[in-house]
């Protein structure tokens, strides 16, 4: 079943992770993709695609090359739609990139590229740097993320010594250290082994953030709110789990 | 690690120290004073709370060059002349040593972001030059261990000893990652950065190595 997009069947959280203070246009909170189309060269990888997001977690599927990586990186700027228009909580991704990273963090598929410090304690700082902060809030910061994560006995360890799970629990910390109001992970789970997938799945599961989820790891959404189903650059479903990833699974078929 | 006095003093001075040293054992011409300064900075080790392992470490990758270069000098020149030379090289390599497992990253990358500030009316932007810096020390051992998987893949394929099956797929892999770095920074910085568009709208397109190499070859 193709649903519309839908309003707030959710309130939104900020939890321990916090908001950031960042004086908000008085839109509707929410990302909002208007008519959003999209070309690489030749390849039309977005086709007219409009949804609003609003719910807690929210997943993303779809074969490859079917145009969902495309839409992640345009929901927090680092890419702008050829035609179409994205806002978060009413900031255009087009003219407002500061406040739209603010906003949302962005989680890749590979750690590996998304660490740039050697050691682990300074990368998570990365994410400060140019904040006006002291250097007592700073590492006070540093700290919380590290131990929320259970990586503090880590943070003078150098990163690519770290192990699968390690890594993207880094990235993630990294990211949340900015205390953004959306998350979005890109394939979060591919590189890990189930162990390591499990744990970077209840991780996102308890996160106070919203959280929009690109995967191709069924069971780790199927208790989110809502999951949009991509194909050739559209969205063909978006409904519930248990409706949306039947949907998905019987086209795959 | 317990925090020695080395540990503690300000990354500044000890880059400034290691720069007047460096300069300063290039001036001894006497062998035995060079072994000497040599002993004192391996002494500063444990001075520092680092084992002998961190020590030697520090030299085991050159020890094939420096034995090469010892005979050489010895041969060609004279021992005492061999002498000095190699206890020169693996003072400095000591001294640099010491430095770095001494002072966190953090630190070092704000001192020369510091140390370049005077430069920003020239163009230099001390931010960005930093942040390369610290790219290079975090990605090194990235690449290398890409290197050794691109190794096996292509031993395990029978082209094990192809310098070119080995450099091209790694160029592709690198090339690929950079662009994936490139926008991992701007995701997690781009908020404080001040070129981060405003007003201007970016389009681009993704980065495709496999294209751009195509296009080098015509």
């Amino acid at each position: 079943m193709i649903r519309s997009s839908v309003g707030h069947m959710f309130p939104r959280l900020h939890g321990a992770a916090g908001s950031v203070s960042v004086p908000s246009l008085p839109a509707a909170p929410g990302i909002e993709i208007a008519e959003v189309s999209h070309r690489f060269g030749d390849t039309e990888v977005l086709r007219n695609v409009s949804v609003t997001l609003t719910e807690r977690r929210i997943a993303i599927v779809g074969a490859n090359g079917s145009g969902k990586s495309t839409f992640s990186r345009l929901l927090n700027g680092l890419l702008v739609p050829e035609r179409g228009r994205v806002t978060v909580d009413g900031h255009d991704t087009a003219n407002a990139a500061k406040a739209v990273r603010r906003k949302v963090g962005f989680v890749f598929q590979n750690p590996d590229n998304q660490i740039v410090f050697p050691t682990v304690a300074e990368d998570v700082a990365f994410g400060l740097k140019g904040q006006k902060l002291s250097a007592d809030e700073r590492a006070e910061r540093v700290e919380e993320i590290l131990a929320r994560y259970g990586l503090e006995h880590l943070r003078d360890r150098p990163a690519h010594k770290l192990s699968g799970g390690q890594k993207q629990l880094l990235a993630l910390a990294g990211v949340l250290i900015t205390r953004p109001d959306y998350v979005v992970f890109d394939e979060p789970t591919t590189l890990l082994d189930l162990r390591n997938a499990r744990m970077v799945g209840q991780v996102i599961n308890t996160l106070a953030q919203t959280a929009i989820v690109v995967t191709h790891d069924l069971p780790l959404i199927e208790a989110f709110d809502r999951v949009l189903v991509f194909d050739q650059g559209r969205i063909i479903a978006d409904d519930v789990p248990s409706k949306a990833l039947s949907e998905y699974v019987r086209r795959m078929q | 690690m317990s925090r020695s006095i080395l540990h503690r003093l300000p990354a500044g001075l000890k880059l400034t120290a290691l720069a007047a040293a460096g300069s300063a054992v290039i001036w001894v011409s006497d062998w035995r004073v060079m072994v000497d300064l040599l002993l004192l900075v391996a002494l500063a080790f444990p001075v520092a709370r680092l084992g002998r392992g961190a020590l030697v470490q520090q030299l085991r990758p050159l020890l094939p060059m420096l034995v090469v270069l010892f005979l050489a000098q010895g041969l060609m020149a004279s021992w005492t002349e061999a002498a000095l030379v190699i206890a020169r090289i693996a003072t400095l390599v000591l001294m640099a040593g010491l430095v770095t497992l001494t002072t966190r990253t953090e630190d070092l990358i704000a001192t020369v972001e510091r140390l370049l500030t005077p430069l920003a009316p020239l163009g230099v932007n001390p931010g960005k030059v930093s942040l390369a810096f610290s790219l290079a020390l975090r990605f090194l051992p990235v690449i290398a261990e890409e290197a050794e998987r691109v190794h096996e893949a292509q031993s395990a394929r029978g082209l094990g000893n192809s310098p070119l099956a080995l450099a091209l797929p790694l160029i592709v892999r690198v090339l690929k990652s950079a662009e994936d770095i490139a926008d991992a920074i701007e995701a997690r910085s781009g908020h404080d950065d001040p070129d981060c568009p405003q007003e201007k709208p970016q389009r681009r397109a993704r980065f495709n190595p496999l294209a751009a190499l195509k296009t080098v070859k015509e």
